[in-house]
């Protein structure tokens, strides 16, 4: 299902907890809602479902208004964060409910139960109840329940918050490949970030009400449009006075911009590691954290701590040792715009150094 | 020191309700089981215990709706600002805080033959007041607050997801309500029963207010008991009191059934 939004506002008394947010869905796609908790994911998720009322703006699926349909006459399926199943009924009634309801033919109520049964891996629980399930098995009855009605449209809310870290990840990958097999138009919320990345086609950073950017996770990683984004994906550090670090001396300190710089912008190592000697500059390292697959580590330049990472690899560096920190680029933002700035050293060959 | 206590306690508790039961039962038969029978096929008694019965009947009826009813309302609707609905919430408990005769006084001087509205519906042909549509307007004043204080906290408890959840799979309000709702509420619904079946059954002085005890016509069976007191009948204040008794008595096994069935599910 196509799905467009256009100035969706939406107030809880004196709280705007949705602004202007406009957005388009391609048929097919997964979409992750991902921002902090109370950025106004769920309201979003919620009035896409009709179980919200929305103070101004337009929901439209397939080009068709649906701002006064009930959620009832919406063909959506969607999946609560704590699952919501009918406690009282099987796994069987529960999955079973929406097709009843549309006073499907019993036959064909059970050939198609028993075929998301089979689907979810859920054969040979059909007559549990839902406390008698773990987490993993309610939250693909979940599944299964919103799924039987053949909806255009899955929502989920936080569908894995609830789940132990273990099976979570084992649930995404098996969700992700679901959801691809089925082909529905899917949007999910979550303030994972590893989460969104790791399932969504693409992610809208939602934070205080707004969209603040959309787009494929390697664009948000490699583009973010706002300090926001910058910060909220990926791991940063954040500094002052970039033009004290060596290829950023060009940038002025006076109109407030600030810099952030990702661990994996940073190299650090021996002189000799180098190709481009010339554009590192002295660091003594301050910390060293190992971190199972890799070192992280805390390095001083110039008065400034950054964090970066080290292969296991590479030869081991110490603690109080000198070393050549070269930071490839940074991300620069002031108060009107943000940009990229590559180090200016790397970039220009230096005629010396031929 | 604490057994003492122990034993105080015991006999607070015999004192309080072992011997008047034992008093009752006595008394009901200090002539025998004749003296019961005739006492209870007094015409008066049976009109009286067919009173009882019909208000006990109506009045359930009527509450279990209204008070699940008003329950959901309190709990769900979004339409009410919370102000409201916390006044409302407040305004529910008004029969446990006023006593029973001073309900029954503002519905007779509300609907009494000498107040304006009274006085409409007396033109129609409707007496209100000392007559049964009066009654049980005096018991449902008193009863109202015990189901929609049995049903909210169940209702709160389960939440609006699973309701919300059978929408977004095409279900309306009332298959939600049947399907989903009620079988989280069943057993609460059930207790509220009982408690204002119980409640009703011993109302006494609303009742006496509203319906001006008028023999074979608006006395129920708490006011015989007072009126056959009051006339020195003992055996048959005793014969029909412990008819209420027993009732009461088999009420309150089935309230210890359903509130263990309420805890189950």
């Amino acid at each position: 299902m196509h799905i467009e939004v256009r100035n969706l506002n939406k107030h809880f008394g004196d709280f705007h907890a949705v602004k202007d947010v406009s957005f388009e869905i391609e048929k097919g796609h997964l979409i992750g809602l991902l921002g902090p908790s109370g950025g106004g994911k769920t309201s979003i998720l919620r009035m896409l479902a009709g179980l919200e009322g929305l103070d101004s703006g337009e929901i439209r699926f397939h080009g068709k208004l649906v701002n006064a349909l009930p959620p009832q006459e919406r063909g959506i399926g969607f999946v609560f964060q704590n699952y919501a199943l009918f406690k009282h009924m099987t796994v069987f009634d529960n999955i079973a409910f929406g097709l009843k309801v549309k006073k499907i033919p019993h036959a064909k109520v059970k050939s198609r139960v028993m075929e998301l049964v089979e689907l979810t891996g859920l054969k040979g629980f059909e007559k549990r109840y839902p406390h008698q399930l773990s987490g993993g098995q309610r939250q693909r009855v979940a599944f299964a329940r919103a799924l039987a009605p053949e909806p255009q449209l899955l929502l989920l809310d936080e569908p894995f918050a609830a789940i132990d870290a273990k099976i979570r990840q084992e649930l995404r990958t098996w969700l992700r490949d679901l959801i691809e097999r089925v082909g529905i138009t899917s949007i999910f919320v979550t303030h994972d970030q590893d989460e969104a990345i790791e399932v969504a086609d693409e992610i809208m950073i939602i934070n205080q009400g707004r969209v603040e950017q959309k787009g494929t996770p390697w664009d948000i990683y490699k583009e973010p449009k706002t300090p926001f984004v910058a910060t909220f994906i990926g791991e940063s550090t954040l500094i002052d006075h970039i033009s004290e670090l060596k290829g950023f001396e060009e940038v002025k300190n006076d109109s407030g911009t600030r810099a952030l710089i990702r661990p994996e912008y940073i190299e650090v190592g021996h002189e000799h590691e180098f190709i481009l000697a010339s554009a590192t500059e002295a660091g003594i390292i301050r910390h060293l954290h190992f971190r199972g697959s890799e070192w992280l580590v805390e390095v001083e330049v110039a008065g400034h701590k950054l964090i970066t990472y080290r292969s296991l690899e590479k030869e081991t560096l110490s603690i109080g040792q000198e070393v050549r920190v070269l930071v490839h680029r940074a991300y620069l933002f002031n108060e009107e715009r943000s940009w990229i700035m590559e180090n200016r050293l790397k970039d220009v060959p230096i005629p010396i150094m031929i | 020191m604490k057994k003492y206590w122990i034993t105080l306690t015991y006999i607070v508790f015999i004192v309080l309700i072992i011997i008047p039961l034992l008093k009752i039962g006595s008394g009901a038969f200090s002539e025998g089981f004749s003296g019961w029978k005739d006492a209870l096929i007094r015409p008066e008694a049976i009109h009286a215990l067919m009173v009882t019965g019909l208000v006990v009947v109506v009045v359930t009826c009527i509450n279990t709706l209204f008070g699940v009813m008003m329950a959901i309302y309190l709990v769900r609707s979004h339409w009410l600002s919370n102000k409201i609905k916390g006044f409302l919430n407040s305004i529910v408990d008004l029969p446990y805080a006023v006593s029973p005769v001073i309900g029954g006084l503002m519905i007779v001087l509300l609907l009494g033959p000498e107040s304006i509205m009274g006085g409409f519906f007396e033109n129609i042909g409707f007496r209100v007041v000392y007559a049964f549509p009066g009654m049980v307007i005096a018991t449902l004043f008193v009863t109202f607050p015990l189901m929609v204080r049995e049903v909210m906290p169940v209702l709160q408890e389960i939440g609006a997801q699973q309701e919300e959840a059978a929408s977004t799979l095409g279900a309306y309000g009332w298959t939600t309500f049947w399907k989903v709702t009620w079988p989280s509420i069943q057993w609460a619904v059930l207790y509220g029963v009982v408690l204002t079946v119980a409640r009703s059954l011993g109302e006494f002085g609303a009742v006496l207010v509203v319906s001006g005890n008028i023999m074979n016509k608006t006395q129920t069976a708490t006011t015989l008991v007072y009126q056959d007191v009051e006339n020195f009948n003992v055996i048959a204040a005793n014969s029909v009191a412990l008819v209420l008794a027993a009732i009461s008595i088999g009420l309150l096994l089935m309230m210890e059934w359903t509130k263990r069935r309420k805890g189950v599910s």
